[in-house]
């Protein structure tokens, strides 16, 4: 009675639906499909586990980046932390003499702490994340070329083991996937998660609702430092070293994949599958044009053009279904 | 009137979609006459408007400027023939000076430069033309909304607009800034001025208007005179008779316990010095003008903001200040003054703009309760009869009413005892505001408390069981139902401020007709039986024992 369902329409409005909700997957499937048609290069077993390894830095970064986005901030210090993260885990390793298992930990806490001072910054200090976080990439890398002197430092064999193998399957993959689940599952079961959503969406109604904004947005600026710092211990492990420019210009592909995967600059939307499939895209497009020897100077222009369009067709797309 | 409307819409339809907003009206406006538009929300006033703006072409009829047949394919096509709108959102740029505003767009200039004495000179002569006084150097952010208006009907006189389309205009206006405006629409009225004037304010019609034309569910239903009777107006608008625009029913209750005491409260600049009692089955109206401090107030007591001394007691326990877990977990349930900005995440959906009060209490292990959110939200979305498609539509998308009704049931399902309302029915309309107040009976039969701030005093008289009303951030008196007039508690919240302002409003206030029926009567449906457990008082059981009655549908 007072809930009126539009029954007769209801399968084809679905699946329109879908489509629309999902454009960044079509796009990714039709590229896949023509790059197949374009190289026989591209559907060989070695080329698809390149692309997973490659994809994995950039998706787990763009995970942390999710949490930030759907809460309405913005994390531009996510490259310069993962860069700091893995290169604390290896000075811990070699200057300090820890244990593997333990450099790797301390890597991860330097990036739960960058992450937390961003969020203090922003919640408590006043600061827009967007400068908050810029303030960090500039500390962040700093600090990384004071520890390293401006030279690579070789990691620990635990976090080497990260860019390593599981079998025939490597261990990127393995973590791209694991942190996928675990991301997906904070943003769509816990109450930290749902309330980013809330916190993005309307920030004043959700403190009026009694929901912790403060607190949330400093769990969530921690949670993409985690994020970060992963992704660098990654970066790191495939390169037996951590590199003091390791994931420089990292954070605008994070966010590119975000944003194509639909999720709203302004706040309140967004999905971990979104942000893989937006990952995939970017990588896919690289790797296609790698493989078609476009050099890599044309490569950005594509990729830039990629994201406008991408964008382009969701605002569009919401537009037409608000009017 | 005379013979040839300025403009008039004739048998005009419109259709998105598969859905008809508006089918075969006719509706024009005249020079020097005010025509009002009359409807509740979703009737198509404001298609009908920017059907004649430019905004939107109809798909059937006609658009008849001066007798002749015309098409509107842009605002600026609507402008070059006279026709401004204002909106309620104003179009200014809240930076820019009032004369740079003005001038927006055709700034004066010489040898390419902006000719900057130019541009005050013709500013200045704009806002005479309303006789507005403001410096045109001021950004026009730091006039007040009313100020601004005025600055944006300036802008539109200078570009000749003969016909002007008023889009609420007195929505985020205080009494007396409704009074200037009206003043100017006079004046625009003697120079021969057409204006469409569209208002929820159902008494600002008669005082402002000529003609009224009723619109319900995009259909033309009369064109009456201005002076027609509220009721009647009423009964035209929403296609029955509302029996009683406010049901208040108080509870009887043998001994009802004090649910919320508010001591000596303080904060410099907003109030100071308040007390006050709730008990249990009652509803507490806060009247005053705006700036005495309720919204401040209720927001201190829902611990929102800090105050500086003083004491909230619930239930003989303190609550620590500026703490609204706190006062969540009280009892206290805040319906805030703005719904879009404060109170709902409008892109979320109604699902979890009902449960964010509960997400975390209702959470084990830190995960949220899922299924049993959806099982609450859609029990309360039913009994609070939140009309919808589905529970996951964006709350956004629902009319003012169902999505104040989002915000009370936020309440109810975490079985609040104490709401603090801050202008319950701002912006819903005559249906869905009876709606609200029967649930605000229903609220105070289960042993809840209520506190109202409205700004409507018919509201304030209507449904309180006794009135504070606060004048410069104290309380200026106290009044039971029964003796409460308009003109009484106007003298109470006006009293020593400037008296020519006063006497306006309270002149206004005389030519109303007395509101105050007798309230604490029941009605004739039985009442519940007296709730005496008032310590675990449980607001949901309002949505299982006593649900409002309604008759809509």
């Amino acid at each position: 009675m007072s809930t009126t369902t539009l029954a007769p329409a209801r399968r084809r409005v679905d699946y329109k639906k879908f489509l629309a909700n999902n454009g960044a997957l079509v796009g990714l499937v039709v590229l896949c499909l023509a790059l197949f048609i374009a190289t026989p290069d591209f559907l060989t077993g070695q080329n698809l586990l390149n692309i997973g390894i490659q994809v994995s830095t950039v998706a787990v970064l763009a995970f942390g980046m999710t949490f930030v986005i759907v809460a309405g901030g913005i994390d531009l210090s996510v490259g310069a932390v993962a860069a700091l993260a893995a290169m604390v885990s290896s000075w811990l390793f070699v200057a300090a003499g820890l244990p593997g298992w333990l450099t790797l930990i301390g890597g991860l806490v330097t990036g739960l702490l960058a992450g937390m001072v961003n969020g203090l910054a922003n919640a408590y200090g006043k600061l827009p994340s967007f400068i908050a976080t810029l303030a960090m990439l500039s500390v962040a890398r700093g600090l990384t070329l004071v520890i390293s002197d401006g030279r690579p430092i070789k990691t620990a064999a635990e976090v080497s083991f990260l860019g390593g193998n599981l079998g025939p399957v490597p261990m990127p993959i393995v973590v791209l996937l694991l942190s996928a689940v675990v991301a997906s599952f904070v943003l769509n079961r816990t109450v930290i998660g749902r309330s980013m959503y809330a916190v993005g969406g309307n920030a004043e109604a959700a403190r009026l609702s009694g929901l912790p904004v403060k607190r949330i947005l400093v769990t969530v600026f921690a949670l993409a430092g985690l994020f970060a710092a992963l992704a660098g211990l990654l970066l790191a492990g495939r390169l037996d070293s951590a590199q003091p420019q390791a994931a420089a210009g990292y954070e605008l592909d994070a966010i590119a994949a975000v944003v194509i995967g639909g999720a709203s600059l302004s706040g309140g939307l967004g999905k971990i599958s979104g942000t893989f499939v937006g990952a995939l895209v970017l990588v896919v497009i690289r790797n296609g044009l790698n493989l078609l020897n476009v050099t890599s100077f044309w490569q950005q222009v594509v990729i830039g053009l990629v994201i406008a369009l991408a964008v382009g067709v969701d605002v569009l797309r919401r537009k037409t279904r608000n009017s | 009137m005379n013979p040839q409307p300025l403009v008039t819409l004739q048998n005009v339809g419109k259709t998105f979609g598969q859905v008809t907003v508006i089918k075969d009206v006719t509706v024009s406006v005249y020079a020097g006459h005010v025509q009002v538009l009359l409807g509740e929300n979703g009737a198509g006033k404001s298609t009908l408007i920017k059907m004649m703006a430019g905004v939107y072409q109809p798909d059937s009829g006609d658009i008849v400027v001066d007798g002749a047949v015309v098409t509107l394919p842009t605002t600026r096509a609507a402008e070059d023939l006279g026709i401004a709108t204002i909106h309620q959102e104003l179009n200014l740029v809240p930076t820019m000076s009032v004369a740079e505003n003005v001038m927006l767009g055709r700034m004066p200039t010489r040898h390419g430069m902006v000719d900057r004495r130019a541009l005050r000179n013709r500013a200045r002569a704009a806002l005479a033309l309303i006789g507005l006084d403001v410096d045109v150097d001021t950004p026009v952010g730091e006039l007040g909304i009313a100020k601004q208006q005025l600055v944006e009907i300036a802008k539109a006189l200078s570009i000749n607009a003969r016909i002007l389309i008023l889009d609420e205009p007195t929505a985020a206006l205080t009494r007396h800034e409704t009074q200037a405006l009206f003043a100017v629409m006079a004046d625009l009225r003697r120079r021969g001025v057409a204006m469409l004037f569209i208002s929820h304010h159902l008494d600002e019609i008669a005082e402002v208007g000529d003609t009224v034309t009723v619109l319900r569910d995009g259909e033309f239903v009369a064109e009456v005179p201005a002076s027609t009777p509220e009721a009647e107006l009423v009964r035209l608008m929403v296609g029955r008779n509302i029996e009683d625009q406010f049901p208040r029913r108080a509870p009887v209750l043998a001994e009802p316990a004090e649910i919320l005491a508010v001591e000596n409260l303080s904060a410099s600049g907003s109030f100071s010095d308040v007390s006050f009692t709730v008990h249990a089955g009652e509803v507490l109206g806060i009247a005053g003008l705006v700036g005495a401090g309720r919204t401040e107030l209720i927001r201190a007591i829902a611990g929102v903001d800090h105050y500086d001394s003083g004491a909230v007691v619930v239930r003989g326990h303190r609550l620590p200040k500026g703490n609204i877990p706190a006062a969540i977990a009280a009892g206290i349930g805040h319906v805030p003054e703005d719904r879009k900005g404060q109170g709902l995440v409008l892109g979320a959906s109604v699902n979890d703009n009902l449960g964010y009060a509960t997400l975390a209490s209702t959470a084990r292990l830190g995960l949220a309760d899922f299924t049993g959110q959806r099982r609450r939200a859609q029990a309360v979305a039913e009994k609070l009869r939140i009309r919808m498609h589905t529970i996951d539509q964006p709350v956004g998308a629902l009319s003012g009413g169902n999505q104040q009704k989002a915000v009370f049931g936020r309440w109810i399902i975490a079985a609040s005892t104490v709401l603090l309302l801050d202008e319950p029915t701002r912006g819903v309309d005559v249906g869905a505001k009876v709606e609200i107040y029967e649930l605000m009976n229903a609220i105070t039969d289960a042993g809840g408390a209520i506190v109202m701030v409205s700004s409507e005093l018919p509201e304030v008289l209507g449904m309180s069981d006794r009135i504070l009303v606060m004048r410069d951030g104290r309380i200026a008196g106290e009044l039971s139902a029964a003796d409460a007039t308009q003109d009484a508690v106007m003298t109470l919240a006006a009293r020593e401020a400037g008296s020519t302002e006063i006497d306006a409003i309270v002149d206004d206030i005389e030519s109303d007709e007395p509101i105050n029926e007798p309230i604490n009567e029941p009605i004739n449906e039985p009442i519940n039986e007296p709730i005496t457990t008032t310590t675990d008082g449980d607001l949901a059981a309002v949505t299982r024992d006593n649900a409002p009655t309604h008759e809509k549908e």
